[in-house]
């Protein structure tokens, strides 16, 4: 027991955040070992981005007990590109490494986008940001990875590839990781653990045992898809449901 | 004289305090063929009014007590370059409108730092410029010529003072205007303080800056103009008031055409700094 406290890298107690009347976090607990690769579903506005911002020190004013333990690099739920510097001193910018340049180099080629070193960020298409807000992130190899939906512009097929990144540098480097994503199959695929934030606390836990690379129809990632598609409260009959019961509303 | 001021954008130029983006619609190029056609119609009506303007003064209509005629004020014009008045004058105001010009940015810019950067530095500073801001400062030549005399330092001060709030209210609210999620991004990167003002704090707050300084520049000609026509012995409104004396009206319309030129000069400057400076905005990218 004490060696696990001691791997941690995150450490949250009775975390508690609310905005004016409004509860977002109630009392949360959290516990992200060394390079464990965590995945935090929720619906939208359910206080995951509020959870990440308090884990990455910004939020002052939350309550209760949070102890993070070395290095920690945030990308953002939108890019937050410095528009007035160019992409690979956008990477570049505050990295306290012996080569910058060629970290940055590094990052660059690793999300595809050493063509567009140069460029400015208001020029970068949405997907283009995020990947060099990711390579942002990437670059300064943190023990806590922490990356809010840094996927939701990508299309389906760079948003593969850049899966298969994120689990390869994760492979190399180690770092924790805590992904807030929207989309179950991206949680099942990358994740050693899925959460889900429901009401202020962490509501749903789950495993995921299954070797990497993960196929899409694993038996075992069948069953977790619709234990954690239930505790998200989807109902998951063929996803005609809610067209059904919308009906009947409507044409009351 | 109490023209009451300092929101005034000075004589030319279209700069308002509500337009700091770079939404200005770029001059359409001659390039284009209906482009052409429309610069030229562009020319018509001001040339008529010329042509209206020189045939009333030859007939009579329009003594030349009252105004010169277009003619007689381009051989004027051309006989004050050529024996010196002219050149002179426009060293003499110039030099004015530069040192004042560099005084006064300088403090507006500091004070705005002081005050942008901190909030102890805003509670000092900043409730000190709004009171002095609501100052007709036309106003205060007389103090000005009782403490500072009749030379050259009170138009100083004054172009000083006039150029120093609009670039210390333009700074100051760059300053307060730099996106929080930058900031915010600034310490997830571990990014010291001064690294912070460096690199996310000034370069956010240039536009405004620019805005600001455009505003200054007018207000500095403005205040020149009035500072010169106070009491002077030499420069362009000296040249103006004399002409006065003598029923000159040629040579003050020169004068004032002279005042608008550098005016017009001075903010084409700025513009081309602005596109140096701001290129990392889509819209100076010209694609
Ligand atoms: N600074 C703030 N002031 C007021 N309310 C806020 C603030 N930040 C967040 N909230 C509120 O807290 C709730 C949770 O916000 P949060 O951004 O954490 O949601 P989220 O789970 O990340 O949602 P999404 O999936 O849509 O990004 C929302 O209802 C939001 O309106
Ligand atoms: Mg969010």
């Amino acid at each position: 027991m004490a060696t696990r406290i001691s791997r941690r890298v995150a450490t949250v107690r009775g975390l508690t955040r609310g905005f004016g009347e409004r509860t977002v976090l109630a009392g949360l607990d959290l516990d992200i070992a060394h390079g464990e690769f965590t995945a935090l579903l929720g619906r939208s506005g359910s206080g995951k981005s509020t959870l990440l911002r308090a884990l990455a020190g910004l939020d002052g004013a939350a309550e209760g007990e949070l102890e993070v333990t070395g290095s920690v690099a945030v990308a953002f739920q939108e890019p937050r590109l410095v528009p007035w510097k160019r992409v690979d001193a956008n990477i570049a910018l505050g990295l306290d490494v012996p080569d910058p340049g060629e970290r940055t180099r590094r990052a660059l080629a690793e999300v595809g986008l050493t063509e567009r070193a140069g460029a400015w960020p208001l020029t970068l298409s949405g997907g283009e940001a995020q990947r060099a807000s990711l390579a942002r992130a990437l670059a300064r190899e943190p023990e806590l990875l922490l990356l809010d939906e840094p996927f939701s512009a990508l299309d389906a097929l760079t948003r593969i590839t850049v899966h298969q990144l994120v689990l390869r540098l994760w492979a190399v480097h180690r770092p924790a990781v805590l992904l807030v994503t929207h989309d179950v199959d991206e949680a099942l695929a990358l994740a050693d653990r899925v959460l889900v934030l429901h009401e202020g606390r962490i509501a749903h836990e789950e495993l995921i045992g299954v070797a990497r690379p993960r196929h899409r129809d694993h038996p075992d990632l069948t069953s977790l898809r619709t234990r954690l598609l239930t505790a998200l409260g989807v109902s998951t009959d063929a996803g005609l449901t809610p067209d059904r019961a919308a009906t009947p509303e409507e044409q009351r | 004289m109490s023209i009451p001021a300092l929101d005034a954008q000075g004589v030319r130029g279209p700069a308002p305090a509500a337009a700091p983006r770079a939404t200005t619609p770029r001059r359409s190029r001659p390039a284009h063929a209906p482009g052409r056609v429309k610069v030229w119609q562009r020319w018509v009506s001001p040339l008529a009014a010329l042509a209206v303007w020189q045939i009333a003064s030859t007939t009579g209509l329009l003594p030349q007590s009252l105004l010169a005629s277009p003619s007689t004020i381009a051989v004027t014009a051309a006989g004050l370059i050529s024996d010196g008045t002219l050149p002179a004058a426009i060293a003499v105001s110039l030099q004015r409108v530069a040192a004042g010009f560099l005084l006064g940015g300088i403090t507006g810019i500091l004070l705005a730092l002081a005050a942008g950067l901190s909030r102890a530095g805003e509670n000092a500073v900043d409730p000190l410029m709004q009171m002095l801001r609501a100052l007709p400062f036309f106003g205060l030549i007389p103090l000005f010529i009782l403490w500072f005399g009749i030379g050259e330092t009170p138009k100083v001060a004054l172009v000083a003072l006039a150029v120093s709030f609009p670039l210390y209210l333009n700074t100051f609210a760059g300053i307060r205007g730099v996106d929080g999620k930058l900031a915010e991004l600034a310490r997830t990167l571990k990014l010291g303080r001064a690294a912070l003002v460096r690199h996310i704090v000034l370069p956010g707050a240039l536009p405004q800056t620019l805005v600001g300084l455009r505003q200054s520049l007018g207000v500095a000609w403005l205040a020149l103009i009035v500072a010169e026509q106070v009491n002077a012995d030499a420069g362009l409104g000296f040249m103006i008031n004399d002409a006065r004396e003598f029923l000159r009206t040629d040579v003050i319309v020169v004068g004032l055409l002279v005042y608008s030129a550098l005016g017009l000069l001075t903010d084409a400057l700025v513009r081309l700094m602005e596109r140096r400076a701001l290129t990392w905005r889509r819209g100076f990218l010209g694609e």
